[in-house]
């Protein structure tokens, strides 16, 4: 095989001192997921399993008043007259919901911080080893972080100052008790209780997640950031988003996630609403690395999650960003509802498989307004033994007038023994739509290697321009500090798969 | 043509030599023991037909691991190159013009370039570039080819016509000013007008401390660039090497005919 | 069923009386390729929309018609048609045909170089019997298309073009068919089976524009077949502009077989006819092939204008290229089908295809149909599929610019169309198309003369 005789020439000339190239195949294949350290802090955690007594549980830790209750109950119930989806490409071990534990919370989540100098140290010194901006750098970053540590949200910066101009920024389960009537009046309103099978089992048993309210009017003053956490071996996590941005108003909105090296697969179940009033833009974006499981594929996240906006104002504006290069299973679309008269909806992704990971991926453009617009820009790259399915449906109702959408949706493939996968569905039911899309697959390898070899360019320094060339137009999309963030997470997570 | 080039204070006179080379893919021996030797200011051609050998000789003498280098030698300016990584050859000063120049997508062409550039001048102990200084350095080479300034910003190979990508690479050699610069069927697939572009590229380049191999399947493309030797690669040898007339005759009569009587002479 | 087996009951008696009376005149072998042909073609009969490569367009009006074979006209072309429609001054070679008969005295010629044939294919049949013989019929497949089997069966005349070794031919080679009615006094719908037999070897380069012109506004029916053998690193440009009757039905089958590093090219301007169809294949057959379709459509009124187009990358490192536009108006109807096949051993293919579509009407219809079929795994294949109207937010744009309704549609439509006619890289046959087009666009004068829209 060509690319380890490669490897070997590469580990050979590396041992000569004279050589040019520094670093070698050899020295990316034994740079491991960097997040995978365990912190060892005291928890709360339940038993696993899951009934209506657990679900009682939850709620009357969180305090929440009984109509919320109610609502979880009746998803729960829904959720057991459900059967797990199967028309998805990814395949995985039957998941046991009573071996998951449904809520696991520090210790001194019981007297809840009331600033960040109230946070364990121990907790600090975990987003410390994970980059997060959390004190001084986040002031300098200029970015609000709210961090869910398991099930619960451990600390949320820069409240007050958000506060002065109107903004709403705190944990999901704060926001119950504090705004009770927003999360009344939205919750569910756009991924219904009984929307999927996990998105039901979310609305049963959510635990925290973040709550964001952008007044009318207000463009509010700083990226706001959740960066999301498993610690707790059998744990599953169950997190709640909640965004509205009312009239005129603007928001960008960032989250991170990432988990520790454990050999069982560990179930993260999210919803994220997003709802956008008239004028209103959020753009949301997502870099994601959960622990992708070992080089055989053992252990990893498994992400099943619902993300989806509603565009239900007028020129509303709503915009994902994701780039995805952690968890085992990738499964997730998060969509548009283009309901208001020239909204614009906006998905950008970068999904990355590499050794057993899988990734079905894709976004819904639903164009009901008239002259409303979406946008698809999907980038999949396959490594290893990886699959990648990009899976995306556009529909145009009979009522969107003048609607348009661009997708464009390229697969790149690293190696001979991985797949990439695109189902595009169109549905048109208008006839004044216009509807561009453009799909391409190809495969880095040897030649593009050589090619910059030849022109005296090294190993290192190929792959890098290669995949960031193939990855520029989402990498456009984020705010610049996350653009050289997932930059480099790519770089780190395709380590060994080029030779 | 500057033949005897000589210069006894340049060490590298011999430009390249290559001796009794044999290089196989998967077990299957392509190259069966070829000497050639080039020196500073030369121009060769290699000539032969399909499945003779004669792009592995490329891709060998650039570095390609696909193919496994078994005996010989291969001497550029003196130093054996076959354990050097294919950008250290180019480094040294070697380039090859690929038969099927290959896209990248999203990599501005000026980005590339000036990446390689760089590493080569880093190589050379010369001062980096900056993007300033790296665009005026090109304009003038964009020239040599006829090359719009648009393709610049274009990623690099992507979305060119055949005859472009060929252009590129004939600017990427101007640009990157080689010791040793190999052409593998740079004239394949090319118009007429296309062709002369390329060949007055080449022509504009030729002095005496560079040597080019032109390595090509039709005759006509020597109608443009005069060689000083033309050799017959076939099956895996040189099996007769001679001046520019030899490509006529081969033009005229074919290689069955060369094939025959020189079979398993070497030049 | 019944209705077909007259349809081409029909065209068997033709066949069986012109047998024994003018038919017989070429080589033995000619005989027996017409016979097979003619067998296939009773037994395939006319296509339906049942049938996957014709599922949107209906010829039952063609399978209907009972055309008669068309004779010697006696019909003279005039001086000025002539020189309007053969571009004179340009110094173009050209063959010209009148019903699908050689017309010599309208031909010339005369500035070819020696060593090119450009004759027509009667006269390469009696002068080089083998060579045409060795070709004829060997690339476009009459087996299981039954245009092509009843052009074999039936193709009475038509160009045989020899571009030898290393030759570069100077001008275009124009082939120019015009049609009239068989004689001034009837209108008897006709039928012509014009047939173009292209060999070049290596390293030539030729460009070869064939015209098609129907004068006045009979019924009649074109199916042409044209074969190009395209040698080892030669160049081809192949144009073909067609401006048949609007009665007309124009079904021409274009097969182009590339060797090893050779570039073609095909560019057709669809402005006439009823029912048009054209079936461009293309066989990529060595490794290094360049190959570049393109083509722009503009029906109005009740025309039917079909692409139905097929690249076979059989070899590695071969590039393809199909790009078609079209500007529909009235209740026309267009249909594309861009098919590449990728065989298992063209790795390292790069496959594009694109297909826009500008609909002026709200009656207009398009059919647009990209297919990838890839064996191969290392290939790069895209394909892009656009059906819009004007934007109107461009149209504002023009509008708050002090530029009127009708002439800023007008703008769009030819900055639409630009694009494409700047794939015509013969200067009067670009000019001839774009006047053709300002013509049909309401003030297209005030864009006579302009350049580089785009």
């Amino acid at each position: 095989m060509p690319l380890e005789q490669s490897t070997k020439n590469m580990i050979q000339s590396n041992e000569q001192p004279a050589s040019e190239s520094e670093l070698t195949i050899d020295q990316w294949q034994s740079q491991e997921y960097k997040y995978g350290f365990t912190t060892d802090i005291e928890s709360e955690t339940f038993p696993p399993g899951l009934d209506e007594d657990v679900i009682h549980k939850i709620s009357a830790i969180k305090n929440e008043p009984d109509w919320l209750l109610q609502w979880r109950l009746k998803a729960y119930r829904h959720w057991l007259t459900m059967t797990e989806p199967k028309w998805h490409n990814i395949h995985y071990t039957p998941i046991d919901y009573q071996k998951i534990s449904y809520y696991s919370a520090p210790k001194s989540d019981k007297d809840r911080p009331k600033s960040l100098d109230e946070v364990d140290p121990i907790l600090l010194e975990t987003y410390e080893k994970l980059g997060i901006p959390l004190q001084e750098r986040a002031i300098l970053a200029g970015v609000a972080v709210d961090a869910v540590f398991d099930s619960v949200s451990v600390a949320t910066t820069f409240k007050a100052k958000l506060a002065e101009v109107g903004v709403i920024f705190c944990p999901f389960s704060e926001a119950v008790t504090e705004h009770p009537e927003l999360v009344k009046k939205y919750l569910g309103s756009v991924v219904p209780y009984s929307d999927n099978f996990f998105a039901t089992l979310n609305s049963a048993v959510f635990t925290d997640g973040s709550f964001v309210y952008i007044p009318k009017g207000v463009k509010c003053p700083m990226e706001l950031s959740t960066y999301f956490r498993i610690n707790a071996a059998s744990t599953g996590q169950f997190e709640r988003t909640l965004i509205i941005a009312d009239a005129g108003s603007e928001v960008s909105y960032l989250e991170g996630c990432t988990a520790p090296m454990r050999d069982e697969h560990q179930l993260h179940a999210a919803v994220v609403e997003l709802v956008a009033f008239d004028d209103a833009r959020i753009k949301y974006s997502t870099v994601q690395n959960w622990y992708p499981g070992d080089k055989d594929g053992k252990g990893g996240i498994f992400n099943f999650v619902t993300k989806r906006g509603k565009c239900a104002g007028r020129s509303s504006h709503i915009s994902w960003t994701q780039v995805e290069t952690g968890s085992a299973i990738t499964w997730k679309y998060p969509s548009c509802i283009l309901l208001g008269d020239n909204s614009v909806g906006e998905f950008y992704s970068v999904a990355l498989t590499n050794n057993h990971q899988q990734a079905d991926t894709g976004t819904k453009m639903i164009h009901i307004g008239k002259n409303t617009r979406s946008t698809v820009i999907s980038k999949g790259i396959s490594a290893g033994f990886g699959q990648n399915t990009y899976r995306g449906l556009i529909k145009i109702n009979k009522g969107a007038e003048n609607a348009r959408n661009y997708t464009q949706c390229d697969s790149m493939l690293i190696g001979d023994k991985c797949g990439a996968h695109t189902f595009p569905y169109i549905e048109v039911k208008n006839s004044t739509a216009q509807m561009e899309h453009e799909a391409s697959t190809s495969k880095i390898g040897e030649d593009q290697m050589f090619y910059c070899n030849q022109r005296g360019i090294n190993t290192e320094d190929a792959v890098s321009m290669i995949v960031n060339g193939f990855c520029k137009k989402v990498f456009r999309q984020l705010p610049m500090e996350f653009a050289v963030e997932a930059q480099k997470l790519l770089e780190v997570s395709l380590e060994g798969s080029v030779g | 043509m500057p033949r005897s080039f000589k210069n006894e204070k340049d060490p590298w006179i011999q430009m390249l030599e290559i001796k009794n080379l044999h290089a196989c893919v998967e077990d299957n021996e392509i190259l069966k023991g070829v000497n050639l030797t080039i020196k500073a200011g030369e121009v060769h051609s290699i000539m032969g037909p399909n499945g003779s050998g004669k792009s592995t000789l490329a891709q060998v003498l650039a570095g390609r691991d696909t193919y496994e280098v078994t005996q010989g030698e291969i001497l550029f300016k003196g130093k054996n190159i076959l354990d050097m990584e294919p950008n250290e050859r180019a480094c040294e000063g070697m380039f090859l013009a690929f038969q099927y120049p290959v896209e990248i997508p999203g990599v501005g062409t000026a980005y590339f370039l000036r990446a390689a550039l760089n590493a080569v001048r880093k190589h050379r102990g010369q001062e980096e570039l900056d993007a300033a200084d790296f665009l005026e350095y090109v304009k003038d080479k964009m020239s040599v080819v006829d090359m719009d300034a648009k393709l610049l910003q274009r990623s690099v190979n992507e979305g060119f016509s055949g005859g472009e990508k060929k252009r590129s690479e004939i600017f990427q050699m101007a640009v990157l000013e080689p010791s040793m610069a190999i052409l593998d069927e740079t004239d394949s697939g090319l118009d007429i007008d296309a062709l002369k572009i390329v060949a007055d590229g080449v022509n504009s380049m030729r002095n005496p401390e560079r040597s080019f191999l032109v390595i090509t399947h039709y005759q006509r493309l020597l109608n443009y660039i005069v060689p000083d030797y033309v050799h017959v690669l076939i099956d895996g040898r040189i099996v007769r090497s001679g001046g520019k007339e030899l490509a006529l005759e081969l033009e005229e009569k074919g290689y069955s005919h060369i094939n025959a009587p020189m079979a398993g002479s070497t030049a | 069923m019944i209705e077909l087996m007259q349809e081409q009951d029909t065209y068997s008696a033709v066949f069986a009386r012109m047998e024994t009376e003018t038919l017989d005149g070429g080589p033995e072998a000619l005989l027996s390729l017409r016979k097979d042909a003619m067998q296939h073609f009773e037994e395939l009969g006319f296509p339906t929309t049942k049938d996957e490569q014709w599922l949107y367009t209906n010829v039952s009006a063609i399978a209907k018609t009972t055309f008669c074979p068309a004779t010697r006209p006696d019909v003279a072309v005039d001086a000025a048609t002539l020189e309007r429609e053969s571009f004179a001054g340009c110094g173009f070679h050209r063959l010209v045909f009148v019903n699908g008969f050689f017309a010599s005295e309208l031909s010339d010629t005369t500035e070819l170089d020696d060593k090119v044939t450009v004759i027509s294919l009667t006269d390469a049949l009696k002068q080089q019997p083998d060579t045409v013989m060795a070709h004829l019929a060997q690339y476009a497949d009459y087996k299981t298309h039954a245009f092509a089997a009843l052009n074999t069966a039936f193709m009475e005349d038509g160009a045989f073009i020899h571009v030898p070794k290393g030759v570069v031919v100077d001008k275009p080679i124009q082939l120019l068919f015009i049609t009239v009615p068989n004689n001034e006094t009837s209108n008897e719908p006709i039928v012509v089976h014009p047939r173009v037999l292209i060999i070049t070897g290596e390293s030539s380069q030729v460009t070869v524009l064939e015209s098609y012109v129907g004068l006045g506004e009979q019924v009649y029916f074109t199916n042409a077949v044209t074969e190009i053998a395209l040698g080892e690193n030669a160049v081809i440009d192949h144009y073909k502009v067609q401006r048949e009757s609007t009665k007309a039905y124009h079904i021409a089958t274009m097969q182009l077989n590339q060797q090893r590093a050779s570039n073609g090219a095909s560019h057709v301007t669809s402005l006439g006819g009823d029912i048009v169809r054209n079936n461009i294949n293309v066989v990529l057959d060595g490794e290094g092939c360049n190959c570049n379709l393109s083509g722009l459509y503009i029906p109005r009124g009740k025309q039917h204008v079909d692409n139905h187009l097929l690249v076979d990358h059989a070899k590695a490192h071969c590039d393809s290229r199909e790009f078609f536009k079209g500007i529909l108006d009235d209740d026309a109807h267009a249909v594309f089908t861009g098919k590449i096949i990728v065989r298992k051993d063209a790795q390292k293919t790069d496959g594009k295809q694109t297909n826009r579509n500008l609909l002026l009407s709200d009656s207009a219809r398009v059919d647009t149909n990209p297919q990838l079929e890839i064996f191969a795994n290392d290939v790069k294949c895209t394909h892009g599929a656009t059906i819009g109207q004007l934007d109107d937010d461009a149209l504002f744009y023009l509008k708050t610019r002090g530029i009127e309704t009708e002439a800023a549609r007008s703008l769009l439509i030819y900055a639409f169309a630009s694009e494409i006619l700047d794939e015509i890289k013969i200067e009067a046959v670009r000019e001839q198309v774009n006047n053709i087009l300002l013509d049909r666009l309401p003030q297209g004068d005030r864009f006579r003369g302009f350049k580089g829209l785009q």
